[in-house]
Parts: structure tokens; sequence; C-alpha cells
């Protein structure tokens, strides 16, 4: 008698919906194990964390403005990710969006005219698309790593991001110090929910979640982001221009995480200051994953991911539980959900005898 | 410039180099073998706060050394659990495995942020460093950076000359074909895997023993990223990995010294330089698409299912 | 210890019966206090300050009051919904203690006009928001005069976290204290553009130790350059706490904070129905900044002279900002007679005659 690890004859759909929850439960019960060596009762420590948080309306509203940027960036990246384009850098597009729309707010905050709120987000959305562009061009024409560019950019567009913030786009009233002036109504993103602060950017994601949803599961263009997300060179002998879909995801995937960062802004910030994002571009990366590059699938996941930022505020100011505890569910949460992905492809038998079957699987490489 | 500041900044130059040298190498012993681990990041963190903490508790910086190493290797084995044994995409598994130890070493790090403890002393070799510039640059360094020297060699060495380091890289190349010829795939992707995350290890006790002997949260500060950016730069060579961590190490202090000589070039602006370095040299290197095919090793990424 | 300090922090503080014996009589229910703070309590510098501030307070007004604080807050979006939220579960006074909290606190402030908020370092007040903020330039002029009678090479490194006045101040008192003793003195200025980070105050400090400086200052948070001034055998001057442990042989002294009395009378104030909006910032003479103790390596004339100039400052006999003082090019900024007030103190962003470089705007 053994565990054998037999393939599928086919992948598990109904693993595939379930290895999400699974991982959210295996998450829980850690956490609920990590409360107890905190000397905390489990029960109170995951009500404080998970439930607390959205005990009443503005708790909602609270998660519906920590959700927006997460849920732009996922979506931006399901697509990247579901045509094998490795992009790391929603944090960096995002805070070139926060840094362009921003440098466009503060030039036009004194018109009155209603044209100026869309050109401020457009110009957020320029600003992550551009940004966006460089891996885009590097990775078609000079055959460089998506993975290694993106990253080093996100670099970059932080330094860039405390350059404007400490010098051109500095307030000029403001002492010297590192921020810009309080943008003025003009410029500012509207209120959805009167009380609250949640604003249009959520509404510009659930936008985002409607449309990439037809666009994947009904058009030809999200038919061949599958194609050669499963199989490039598959995609390549039915002629589909794989240099255009680099060019689509990346620079779509720019230009939500451009949106979330001018989003925040002009949302609920009110003003450029150094710390737009404490990671947004990171958690999406799990986000996407999650909610398994499925557009609700990243909605129910973004919100869970603001949900434990939040939790791990509520742990502190309730429980005094170390803050780090939010970070640390979030890499566990990935974790166990790879773990459990193994179960859609795969299944574990205890029988004596049986072989497995082999399949080369070429499809999840990383081309250098 | 005086001979003098050449010698101090080219001396600071090895120090900030060295913990890139170790996670760099590390990871090119890993990718050798086809196995891409995007979590250099966590593994070092682990590896400086436990690290810092076992040293802290005991008083003994080589138990400090040794346990941060253990504490990377066993964050490679989560690793290897996932991407080797589940066959998990490495991509995601590695960046888990970077937000998984950030937060973790966060967690177990709150109660020793703050304190420090007197760091590994620099140990003058008798003799050597007594030529100029480079006995100072090369030979009054801490032992940790010794040993980084001694690790460049060996591994060079073992790439050339030995037949493991053949093994490795023919697994690299094609592990269909290693198995063909009977090579044992599986553990010598573990053992690369592993003596990864030891060496990430090392170099994140580096940090928070010698380099900054404190621990403070998140102190890598990207260096697992650019570990992993140097590997390609250096196209998967050792000599070469030893001076792009050296240049890297100029690149990041050059901009504070220009500071000090009163240039009014913006510190953010000069901050970018060492990623902006980075992605033109990946440029330079992959634009030559068959030159860079022979460069990486062929089956970097690709999960290796075994045939039963 | 460290568990200790836990238990103090979410919960009603049970220390001593520390008298204020009006006051409780006429309190039924304890002052709940919350702090915001930028980084981990035990980060050595900026917040364990504060934290020590808010242990003291605690100390000495007993069971009249409770605390909360919610540490490594980032100062985006995040800080608003924290403070938002310390505010609705009833504290009656919340301390933000980073610039950054400034425009959240006062719409928060807006939101709750019954609680009494009070922000570190900013500029803004509202009704119900006070700011506050300690004269850290007052402990660098000392440090200055030190230095002057220390150096050897006559080049003295500076590690800066940002360009604002509340540092460049500082940079300037260091150098006119540096000047007053020794003209030949000169103060190299290296920007890191954070306020805590510990490799690259690190690398920072290297770099100017790299290029002649034999004693090291820093106006950021961590314990770092002190660490590097021990290793390369150099003298520092710590920052915000006593930085000595971190090198014992380094570390001349430093300018220290010290919030707990600040934090103790406001407190009180509240309770007395006597809080006003209003902006709280002192020196020497208010105790909010000290002196960490001297290292032995200092001649004992030196120390004399030092606390000598401490009290001419405290009781206002001495002023810092008093021409003639040049500015960088030898210029006559500040004429012979006047004082700079506050207002000029406040917005500083020029460099006096002994700083090398220019400064970034």
């Amino acid at each position: 008698m053994r565990i054998a690890i037999e393939r599928r004859p086919y992948d598990s759909n109904l693993m595939k919906y379930l290895s999400p929850v699974l991982a959210i439960v295996l998450t829980l019960i850690s956490g609920g194990l990590i409360f107890m060596i905190q000397g905390q009762d489990p029960w109170a420590g995951l009500y404080t964390f998970f439930i607390l948080p959205v005990s009443d309306s503005y708790g909602w509203s609270e998660l519906g403005v920590k959700a927006a940027p997460v849920l732009l960036c996922a979506m931006g990246l399901s697509v990247c990710y579901r045509a094998n384009i490795w992009n790391i850098g929603a944090e960096g597009q995002l805070l070139m969006g926060a840094l362009i729309g921003s440098w466009a707010a503060l030039s036009w905050m004194d018109s009155s005219s209603s044209w100026v709120l869309p050109a401020v987000l457009a110009c957020g959305a320029i600003g992550g698309l551009l940004w966006a562009l460089i891996p885009a061009v590097l990775k078609n024409h000079f055959n460089t790593n998506e993975i290694l560019t993106s990253i080093m950019l996100n670099y970059i567009a932080l330094n860039l991001l405390l350059l404007a913030v400490h010098g051109p786009l500095k307030d000029p009233h403001g002492f010297n110090f590192p921020e810009s002036a309080l943008f003025t109504d003009a410029v500012t993103l509207p209120i959805i929910m009167e009380g609250t602060r949640l604003h249009l950017g959520l509404i510009l994601g659930l936008f985002a979640v409607a449309t990439l949803w037809v666009v994947m599961a009904r058009t030809f263009l999200g038919f061949q982001l599958k194609v050669i997300g499963l199989d490039a060179s598959a995609g390549h002998f039915a002629g589909y221009q794989q240099r255009r879909l680099v060019y689509f995801s990346l620079l779509l995937c720019g230009a939500l995480a451009g949106l979330a960062g001018i989003s925040e802004v002009t949302g609920p910030i009110g003003q450029l200051v150094p710390s737009v994002s404490p990671g947004y571009g990171y958690a999406a990366i799990i986000v996407a994953f999650l909610g398994r590059l499925h557009p609700v699938g990243i909605l129910l996941a973004s919100l869970l991911m603001a949900l434990v930022y939040m939790g791990g505020e509520m742990g502190q100011i309730d429980l005094g539980l170390p803050l780090a505890l939010g970070s640390l569910f979030q890499g566990m949460l990935l974790f166990y959900l790879l773990a459990c992905d193994f179960l859609i492809s795969y299944r574990l038998r205890i029988q004596p005898s049986v072989k497995p079957m082999a399949f080369p699987d070429t499809s999840t490489g990383v081309s250098q | 410039m005086d001979i003098e500041l050449l010698t101090n900044i080219l001396f600071a130059m090895v120090r900030t180099g060295t913990p890139l040298l170790l996670v760099a190498l590390g990871e090119l012993v890993c990718e050798k073998s086809g196995v891409l681990n995007l979590g250099q990041e966590g593994m070092m963190l682990m590896g400086a706060v436990v690290g810092f903490i076992a040293a802290l508790t005991t008083g003994n910086l080589m138990l400090g050394v040794m346990m941060g190493i253990m504490a990377g290797m066993a964050m490679a084995c989560l690793f290897g659990v996932l991407a080797i044994q589940l066959r998990a995409n490495q991509v995601a598994t590695g960046l888990a495995l970077t937000i998984f130890g950030a937060g973790l070493s966060a967690y177990i790090g709150t109660d020793y942020v703050g304190q420090g403890l007197s760091g590994f002393q620099p140990f003058i070799v008798p003799l050597l460093s007594d030529i100029p510039v480079l006995g100072k640059v090369l030979f009054s360094q801490d032992a940790l950076v010794y040993l980084s020297f001694i690790i460049c060699i060996v591994l060079w060495l073992f790439f050339k000359f030995s037949r493991p380091g053949l093994m490795i890289k023919a697994i690299g190349e094609s592990p269909y074909s290693a198995t063909a010829v009977g090579l044992p795939v599986i553990p010598a992707r573990w053992i690369a895997l592993l003596f990864g995350g030891a060496m990430a290890g090392m170099g994140g006790a580096y940090l928070s023993l010698a380099y900054t002997p404190l621990w403070a949260e998140g102190m890598t500060a990207g260096r697992g990223w650019i570990g992993l950016a140097l590997v390609v730069f250096a196209s998967w060579k050792v000599e070469r990995v030893l001076l792009g961590a050296w240049l890297f190490g100029l690149a990041s202090i050059m901009h504070l010294v220009l500071q000090g000589m009163g240039a009014s070039i913006s510190s953010n602006l000069l901050a970018t330089l060492p990623y902006l370095a980075t992605i033109v040299v990946l440029v330079l290197l992959s634009s030559n698409q068959s030159r860079s095919r022979m460069l990486a090793p062929m089956s970097l990424g690709k999960p290796y299912h075994p045939a039963g | 210890m460290k568990s200790f300090i836990k238990k103090a922090i979410v919960s009603v503080a049970t220390a001593g019966l520390v008298a204020l014996s009006t006051l409780s009589a006429a309190v039924e229910k304890p002052l709940k206090i919350g702090f915001v703070y930028v980084g981990p309590v035990s980060d050595a510098g900026w917040t364990f300050g504060h934290d020590e501030g808010r242990l003291e307070m605690l100390e000495k007004l007993g069971n009249n009051v409770e605390t909360t604080y919610v540490e490594s807050v980032s100062e985006g979006a995040d800080a608003e919904r924290v403070i938002r939220k310390l505010a609705q579960q009833g504290h009656d006074l919340i301390f933000t203690t980073s610039f950054g909290y400034m425009n959240p606190t006062l719409k928060v402030a807006k939101q709750f006009p019954d609680v009494k908020f009070q922000h570190a370092t900013g500029y803004k007040r509202g009704k119900n928001v006070g700011t506050y903020s300690a004269r850290f330039y007052e402990g660098r002029y000392l440090t200055g005069v030190i230095a002057g009678h220390m150096t050897e090479s006559n080049v003295i490194g500076y590690v800066g976290s940002f360009p604002i006045p509340e540092v460049v101040q500082g940079i300037n008192a260091f150098t006119l204290g540096l000047r007053s003793v020794n003209p030949d003195a000169t103060v190299k200025v290296v920007w890191i553009n954070s306020w805590y980070d510990p490799a690259k105050e690190r690398e920072a400090a290297e770099s100017l130790i790299a290029q002649g400086a034999d004693i090291i200052n820093q106006h950021t948070d961590s314990p770092a350059p002190v660490q590097a001034a021990q290793d390369k055998g150099v003298y520092a001057f710590g920052y915000d706490t006593d930085m000595s442990s971190f090198g014992p042989d380094a570390h001349l002294t430093g300018s220290m904070v010290h919030w707990g009395g600040f934090y103790s009378d406001t407190a009180k104030a509240v309770l007395e129905k006597q809080w006003k909006a209003e902006d709280v910032w002192g020196g020497f003479a208010a105790g909010m900044v000290e002196m960490a103790p001297y290292n032995k390596a200092i001649p004992e004339d030196v120390v004399a002279q030092v606390e000598a100039l401490k009290q001419q400052i405290a009781d206002g006999t001495f002023a810092i900002f008093e021409g003639p003082i040049k500015a960088q090019d030898a210029s006559i900024k500040v004429s012979e007679g006047t004082k700079l007030n506050d207002g000029d103190i406040l917005s500083m962003n020029w460099y006096v005659e002994g700083v090398e470089g220019t400064l970034p705007n």
C-alpha cells in the first residue's frame, strides 16, 4: 500500500473551484492556531480579524475602498497571466498612474469644467499604460524577460514618484514637506455613498470585471489569449499574432493599474503623497491567482484580501496582535492554494500497483 | 579623487555587494538545474531574522549564520514541496514564498526590532592586507566576505570541472534527456534548490549580523530581486556574478558618495541607476535571441513530470 | 520585558496610585487615549520615543487614563480609517505622531468635533486639532559645539532624511554650533530620502566616512549610522533616544526627544476640561528635548561649556538663530542683533555658511 499520485484524464472542474475554498479554510485553521500561539482565544481572534471589520455599514464601505485598487490591478494581471505573460509590475504601473494623474490634476484643478476629472483619470490610465509599454516593447522586440524588467520598473517608478513629490509636484505652501497640495473638488472622485469614503474607483473596478468577463468568454480575442496561454507554439501555428497579444494584455493591465493609482490619490487620499500604495500591486498577484483568473473570482478574492488588510488593523486595535499577521495570512493563502491546485490535475490514490501516466508539460514554462 | 578615497569606496563596494553575491550565487545554482525560484527575497528575510535572533539569544555569531542558513533552507523546502513535488507553477510559488517570508519574518521579529548586537568584525589577513589598495579592499573584510570569495571559486571549479556540476547543467537543459541517460533529476533539483535557500539565508544573515547588525522589517529592501536580476545579468556564469554583484554594490553607494562630494543630481534619480543598469544589460543580453537561448538553462521554470 | 509592554498596550493601565487625588475623585471613567504610530514601537527611534512618552503618561496619571496604540500605520489611505476607527471607538484624545497624518487627522476631526486631536510636526490646526513638536535644533546646536572640539579632520558627516525645514534647522544649528568653536570645520550632508532604512543609513554613513568625515551626525531614526561609526572607529551622535548601546565608543551624545511630560500635561488638560487647540513647540525649557549621556571621551571643560549653553538656551539668554548669520555664499542672511522668529525658523530652506552641497528643492 502506498499513496500514488495519479494524473487525472481530464482536469477536475470541481477541484478548480473547490481549491480556493479549501485554501481559505486551511488558512482560517492555521490562523486559529496562530491566535492560540499568541495566547488569544482562536474564535475571538478569527472574529476580530474576519467579521468585526465588516460588522457595520461603514466597515463594508471601507472594504470597498480597500478592495478597489487591488481589484483593478488584479483584473489587468489576470489577462496577462492567461496569456502566460508574467507581469509583476502592477505596483509600478499603479504608481506611475498616480504620478502622471496627479500631475494632470494639479495642473487643471482650478478649472471648473466637467471634463477635468475624466481627463485626469485618463492621464492616470495613460501613465500606467506607458509604464507597461516598456516591458511590452522589450519583450516583443528584444526578447527580454518581462518578469525581471517589470520588477525593476517597480523600483524605478517608486523613485520617480518620490522625486516628483519632493520636487516639482510638492505643495508650494507646504514648507518643503514631501506631499502635493490638496486636490480641489473638481479633481476629486465623487463619493457614491453619502457619509463614507466609497468612491467611483470601485465602480470602475466593477465595470472592468463585467467588460473583461464578456471579452474573455465571448470574443475571439479572449479565445486567442487563452490559446496562447496554454501553448504558445499552438497559437503560433494558428497564425495568431503573439506580439499583438503581448501588447494588448500588458497595456490593458498597465491602464487598469494606472487607473487604480489615480483613483487612490483622487479618492481616499486626496493628494499625492510618497506612500500611495502599501503594496496593492503585489497583493493583486495573489488575488488574481486566488480568483482563478476569472473576473468574478477575482472580485471575491479582492474583497477577501481587503478584509485581511482591515482585519490586521482590527487585530491590532482590539487585541494588540502584531500587524505582520496580515501579510502572513496573505502568503499562507497563496501557498495553500498552490498546494490544493495540485488536486486539479492529479489525484491521490491509496493503491498498490497502478502506475501513474506521464505527460511532459511545457505549458507553464518561462521563456527567457 | 585621491587614492584613499578610492580605497574606501572600493572597500564599501565589496561590503555592499556581498549580500547580493551570496543570494545570486545560490539562485545561479538553482537556475542551472532548471528551477526558477522567485522567493529569494522571502528566504533572505527569514535568514536575516532567524540569524539575528539566534545570535542575539546565544551570543554566538557563527551559530546565528548557521541558523540563518537553516531558515533559508526551510523556506526552500516549502518551495520544493510545491514546485518540485506538487509541480505547481514556479513563478507563482516563488512569489508566494516572497510574500510569506516577508510576513513571517516580520511576525517572528516583532520583539527584536531595535535591539542591537555587536556584529562581525573585520579580520585583517596578515601580509595580504599590506598590498596597497587591494589589501584594504579585499583582505580587511569580515569572515563572511571571505567566505563569499571561497564559494565563488568552489562553484566556478564545480561547474567547470566536476561531474556533478555537468550533471546539474544537463538536467537544467533537458530533464527528460537527463532521465533517459539515468541522471537523478528530482534529487538533483532538490539539492540545487536547498543550496539556493542556504545561500539566500546566509545573504540575509550577512545583512542582520554584519552589514547592519540589527533587525528591521523588510530590511533586505529588494536585494533578493536584484540577486535574481544579477543571475541573468551574469548570463549564468559564476565569475560574472561576482563582477556584477560588486558593480551593483558600487552603483548603490556611488549615489551617496556623489552627494557627499556636492553633486547636485537628485538622489532619487541616482537611486534608480542600479535598476536601470539591470534593464539595459538584460536587453543587451537577450536581444540576440539565439545567443540568449544558449545561455539560459533550457528547462528553466518548467515543472518536471517524471515518467512512471 | 516586551510581553510586559504588550500587556500594557491595549489594556487598562493598572500602574500605581500616583497622586492626582483631586482628579480621580471627579472622574468616573478613565480618559481613553489613542496613539497612531508610523513605525514599529520597538524601532529604537522615533516611534519608540513616542511610546516611551505614552508609558510615562500611564505611570503619571494611573487609573485616570487608558491607552490604545496602532503601529506601522501607512501614511496613505489607511491612516484615515485607523484614526476614524479610534475616534469611533470612544477615544477622547488621539495623538497622531507623524507628519503624513496631517490631512487625515483634520478630515476625521471634522467628523468628530468632540474628540480632541494632537498632530505631531504638522502646521495645520483646527478647532479640535492641536499640533506639537520639539525644538530638536536646540540639542543639535550643542552636538555641534562638541563636534567642533572633537573633530580632527574638520569634516563632519550628516545623514539627512528629507530636506524639510525641521531637518534643515538641525543642520544649520549644528553647523553654527560647530563653527562657533571651530571656524574651519565643514559639514557634508547626504540625503537618503527615508526616515528609517538601516542599510541606506549605514551606506550613507560609510560613504561620508570614506570622504574624510571623522564624526557622523544623523537625522534619521535607526541606530545604523552609530553602528557604522563604531565599526570604523570614528565618533557619532545619536538621535531620538539614547543610542549609546549601539556604539559605546563612538556615541558622543545625542539630542533626544522626551514626549512624556507633554503627553501627561495634555491628558491632564483634557481631564480638567482646560484643553485648547494650540501649537506647542518646546525645547530644553519645556523638557521636550534632552541630551543623551555624555561619552567619557569628551573633555570635562567641553561638557561644562555645553551644559552652560544648555542652561542659557533654556532660560532664553542665548538664541541660536541670532545674527550675524552668514548663508552658504558668505552673504549676511541674518544681520547682527536680529533674531529669527519662529515663523522664519519653521520655514527654513537655506543653509548657513559651512554646509557643503546644495539644498535639494
